[in-house]
């Protein structure tokens, strides 16, 4: 493999370890999340284990999503940027919106934090889709 | 900014995936760039520059109107 090749497969190759690091990631949140129910019967042992495993896991995630970020040529990182700038934005804002509609009795159930998370998912990918489209 | 890349390219008989490989970008990044969507770092620029053996000046030209 030529050394001018060699960034694209790097890039790849981050690109699947970010990939497995979430999954990993989103096995070991289902673990804490049903694992105490359906597995070992609240015992705190293995569900501190468990939540141990899953915050090791997300730092794995996390460490993966920046070395895939610092791995990408400028206009990339860019799109990137713009869109995890634009996340974090509508996360903040609906997150404190959303969460005084209860207190305010405007909404008759609890908010929940996947709620947040789901919008700020749909956030990202859109960002990163209008990104993309806006330098083709 | 204006810039010569599609037109060096194109004296090379270069494809953008051949630029891109060349220059370790996306063939996307290339292809903003010759449309003028996006300006290259200065590190990008340089090695844009070294890689057809010119001077960056004589690639990049300042805009005023853009």
């Amino acid at each position: 493999m030529t050394s001018n090749a060699s960034w694209a497969a790097q890039n790849k190759a981050n690109t699947h370890r970010l990939r497995n690091w979430t999954f990993a990631w989103v096995l070991t949140t289902a673990l804490l999340a049903f694992g105490p129910r359906f597995l070992w019967d609240y015992q705190a042992m293995f569900t501190v284990a468990a939540l141990l495993l899953n915050v090791g896991v997300g730092g794995g995630m996390i460490l993966a999503n920046r070395a895939h970020l610092q791995g990408l040529d400028e206009l990339q990182q860019r799109i990137f940027l713009e869109a995890a700038a634009i996340t974090l934005g509508v996360g903040l804002v609906f997150a404190c919106a959303y969460d005084l509609l209860d207190s305010v009795q405007l909404i008759a159930f609890e908010p929940e934090i996947a709620h947040v998370v789901i919008v700020m998912c749909l956030t990202f990918l859109g960002a990163m889709i209008a990104g993309h489209r806006k330098y083709q | 900014m204006r810039n010569r890349l599609k037109v060096l390219r194109a004296e090379r008989n270069w494809t953008q995936a051949k630029l891109a490989e060349e220059l370790q970008v996306s063939r996307q990044t290339i292809n903003a760039i010759e449309k003028g969507k996006f300006d290259p770092s200065l590190p990008l620029a340089f090695k844009t520059a070294r890689l057809f053996g010119m001077a960056i000046e004589e690639i990049f030209q300042f805009d005023e109107e853009a």
